[in-house]
């Protein structure tokens, strides 16, 4: 028996903390050793790119470093300030600067993003560089009369620093006034805010019939006999392991004006020939298509959750007195709520996201904000896409912590 | 309380069948009345219609025939939630999002009580579990005993004339299963409540109920108290289920009134108390409770036929002390003797004389 005061050791008589602190950390680096590959992986495919995203909304040096003279005038000069020929000498060298690299149409897009119709101007001008020649002003003015305009010198101030805010800007709807200040845009310019809350209440009524068709198909699932549940759940995964451009496809033969549904509709008499119903190329036939993909990502966690409530809580609640809506409403439904949760995020976040399906059967008014992203991109708009790109992160990051706040994250069941 | 009185039974099942599949019966022409404030327990082994007849009578199953009838009325059409019985499932079934409390809550909130009288209840029926300091907490931070008090206390906070319980008792361990099995009686009794229990482990019934119903192959094969069940068993299924038993094959030699003489195959004569034995000459299963085999010829009946006997190992096992023995050609002819300070110390290899007392030796029907 050893004193129980004193620390206690293994046989070899090393101290039992550090031997048992050592072999944990064995553990560990053998743990690590396992999930090194797929650590390497998803720094190298996610978060590195997503790191460079981020970076690229506010980050986009064009302007500034084809244009150093003039960028040195903004940074001594407070914003409000009249050009004066000094401000146009130092844009007259950095132009000369610009034709002789082959700069000006970077430097003219950049500029272009912040107050657009500006990149003509701005590659005009270069092209002439060689002809320009003291006083400046004048000469600039000779060239076009724009460069009397304050907003283009506000335009290229906020153009002048690598990092910039003006994307972001641009994203919520906002601009900089000639004076600097930020206001909203005109009414009918306002487009991405419009969309962004288009496209949650788009995510947010696809989750909601998603929920309410996948419920019932659950329940089914989890009380069927394993062998029938087995051959319906292959029926539900079906989608999984279709192509989606098949999908897709096949959605447009049905749901076209000439399409199977409305034949089928006019056939039986429920619509008249001359009015057709719209099914696609709009917002319709964004919500019944993106509800067909993703429904079996609802299914699967309300039936994983759902296979492991067993049939004796509502026998009790039934031999309690509860008739069988309370049954459901009181015991059934909170227990499959952590299903429901997880399925419901799990939609939402995909529809939200969603870029392929709209684009192919959204039409005009079915596009959701992450074809104006692609749309940006293919511009090569970088950094308002990527800008367009981080509100949305922020507003999922949002909506998982709201999650967590109301329901906890760690009752989340995937499967 | 051996035969229930046929007038007032609370509880009749009158010609019952169920058939699951519609080509086998599941239970075959059931007939059982149960009374007031009866602990009645339907025992037998899996697959044998007990469970059956439980949800039956709770209302989860429906009877493909007959009738069952709660205090005279006839409830084949009355859903569940409209019985008033309270039940206790195998697995406890407590709500698990709930607490302690709102688990016992909810059978008084869906009958519409205020608040003030189901908190008085609810306290009442904790208290009588002992569980009155639990309220609070959920299903999953409770014990297996204690669950199993809370799925108590819940069946009866609504105050049922009638509770059903399906093997309530088969997740606990020894202890705890019997200390439940007395707690269980005790609130019984204390309550006049009638219970319907279903069980197959033997032990349990008999310690429980004032009648026990022995299931098998969808009929009822004896109903009688514990006592009469264990010491009378009327059929060789019965015998062999409950307790330990030597059987003994042969046939009848001679029968006179409650006497038999049975000739066992090796050749021996033995006394035997005829049960369902017609005539002469029939084929039987003679059937003896090892505690009742004597070795000591002080302890026989004057003029008691006795075999020969080999010992083949005698186990110690605290209490008693158990000899296996090879009588009549066969090896598993078992002896159990009080372990006491004058006992005789039998030894492998001991050959002893056992007889019995002829009306400890059943001679029943072969199955």
């Amino acid at each position: 028996m050893t004193d129980a005061t004193a620390p206690l050791t293994t046989t070899d008589g090393r101290p039992l903390k550090a031997a048992l602190a050592a072999a944990g950390a064995r553990a560990r680096r053998r743990a690590l050793f396992l999930v090194l590959p797929l650590l390497i992986f998803v720094m190298i495919t996610f978060v590195i790119p997503i790191g460079q995203m981020l970076h690229q909304s506010f980050y986009n040096p064009y302007f500034s470093r084809n244009a150093p003279n003039v960028a040195a005038w903004f940074a001594g000069n407070p914003v409000g300030t009249e050009p004066d020929e000094a401000a146009y000498a130092a844009l007259a060298e950095d132009f000369r600067a610009m034709q002789a690299a082959k700069t000006a149409g970077e430097a003219a897009t950049r500029v272009n993003y912040t107050l657009p119709e500006t990149r003509s101007l701005i590659t005009k001008t270069a092209r002439n560089a060689g002809d320009l020649a003291p006083p400046y002003k004048e000469a600039f003015l000779a060239i076009d009369k724009k460069w009397a305009d304050p907003a283009v010198w506000q335009a290229m101030r906020s153009s002048s620093t690598a990092y910039t805010s003006d994307f972001y800007l641009i994203a919520a709807d906002f601009e900089r006034a000639a004076d600097g200040t930020v206001q909203k845009v005109p009414d009918k310019q306002r487009i991405y805010v419009k969309l962004f809350i288009k496209t949650f209440i788009l995510s947010a009524l696809i989750t909601v019939i998603c929920l309410l068709l996948a419920f019932p198909i659950a329940h089914l699932l989890a009380t069927l006999p394993m062998a029938k549940a087995n051959l319906l759940m292959i029926l539900v995964l079906l989608p999984f392991w279709t192509s989606l451009l098949v999908r897709t496809t096949s959605w447009i033969v049905l749901l076209q004006q000439k399409g199977v549904v409305n034949e089928t509709f006019v056939a039986l008499g429920l619509v008249g020939d001359g009015n057709r119903l719209n099914l696609i190329y709009n917002q319709t036939g964004t919500i019944i298509v993106m509800t067909h993909i993703l429904l079996p990502f609802m299914v699967l966690p309300l039936y994983s959750v759902m296979r492991v409530i067993p049939p004796s809580y509502a026998r009790a609640a039934r031999s309690l007195g509860a008739t069988s809506w309370t049954t459901f409403r009181r015991i059934y439904l909170p227990q499959t709520l952590p299903g429901i949760g997880a399925g419901a995020l799990l939609v939402f976040i995909l529809a939200v996201g969603y870029y392929i399906t709209p684009a192919l059967v959204g039409g005009a008014d079915g596009q959701l904000i992450s074809n104006l992203i692609d749309f940006h991109m293919d511009k090569s708009n970088w950094s308002l896409a990527a800008a367009l790109s981080a509100l949305l992160l922020v507003g999922v990051l949002l909506l998982y912590w709201l999650y967590d706040r109301l329901v906890g994250i760690d009752k989340l069941k995937l499967g | 309380m051996a035969a229930a009185p046929q007038g007032d039974a609370y509880v009749a099942f009158k010609h019952v069948q169920k058939s699951y599949d519609g080509v086998s019966l599941v239970v075959k022409d059931l007939n059982l009345d149960i009374a007031k404030g009866e602990f009645l327990t339907m025992l037998g082994p899996s697959g044998s219609g007990k469970t059956t007849c439980l949800m039956m009578l709770a209302g989860f199953e429906t009877a493909t025939h007959g009738e069952i009838l709660l205090d005279g009325r006839n409830i084949n059409m009355v859903p569940p939630h409209k019985r008033g019985i309270g039940m206790v499932f195998q697995n406890y079934a407590l709500f698990p999002h709930m607490t302690v409390g709102e688990n016992l809550s909810f059978p008084l909130e869906v009958r519409g009580m205020g608040k003030d009288e189901r908190e008085t209840r609810i306290k009442r029926a904790l208290d009588m579990v002992q569980m009155g300091a639990f309220a609070a907490r959920r299903p999953a931070q409770l014990s297996g005993g204690q669950q199993q008090r809370i799925a108590l206390a819940r069946a009866l906070v609504f105050d049922p004339a009638l509770v059903l319980m399906d093997e309530p008792l088969g997740a606990l361990d020894k202890q705890l299963r019997e200390h439940m099995q007395f707690e269980i009686k005790h609130l019984h009794e204390s309550l006049g409540i009638t219970v319907v229990y279903v069980t197959h482990d033997q032990g349990e019934a008999l310690t429980m109920s004032d009648r026990i119903a022995v299931f098998n192959d969808g009929r009822i094969q004896q109903l009688a108290s514990p006592a009469d069940l264990y010491e009378r068993p009327e059929n060789s299924f019965v015998a062999g289920f409950i307790g330990e038993n030597n059987k003994l094959p042969g046939t009848i030699e001679e029968l006179s009134g409650d006497k038999a003489l049975v000739r066992l195959a090796t050749g021996e004569v033995i006394d035997a108390t005829p049960v369902n034995i017609r005539e002469k000459g029939q084929q039987t299963l003679v059937s003896i409770r090892p505690e009742r085999v004597e070795f000591k010829p002080g302890m026989m009946p004057e003029g008691a036929h006795t075999l020969d006997a080999e010992v083949i190992e005698v186990i110690y096992m605290g209490d008693i002390l158990r000899a296996v023995l090879r009588v009549a050609g066969s090896d598993g002819f078992v002896m159990k003797m009080r372990n006491t300070l004058g006992q005789t110390r039998l030894s492998a290899g001991d050959r002893i004389k056992v007889g019995w007392h002829p009306q400890d030796a059943r001679a029943l029907d072969v199955i």
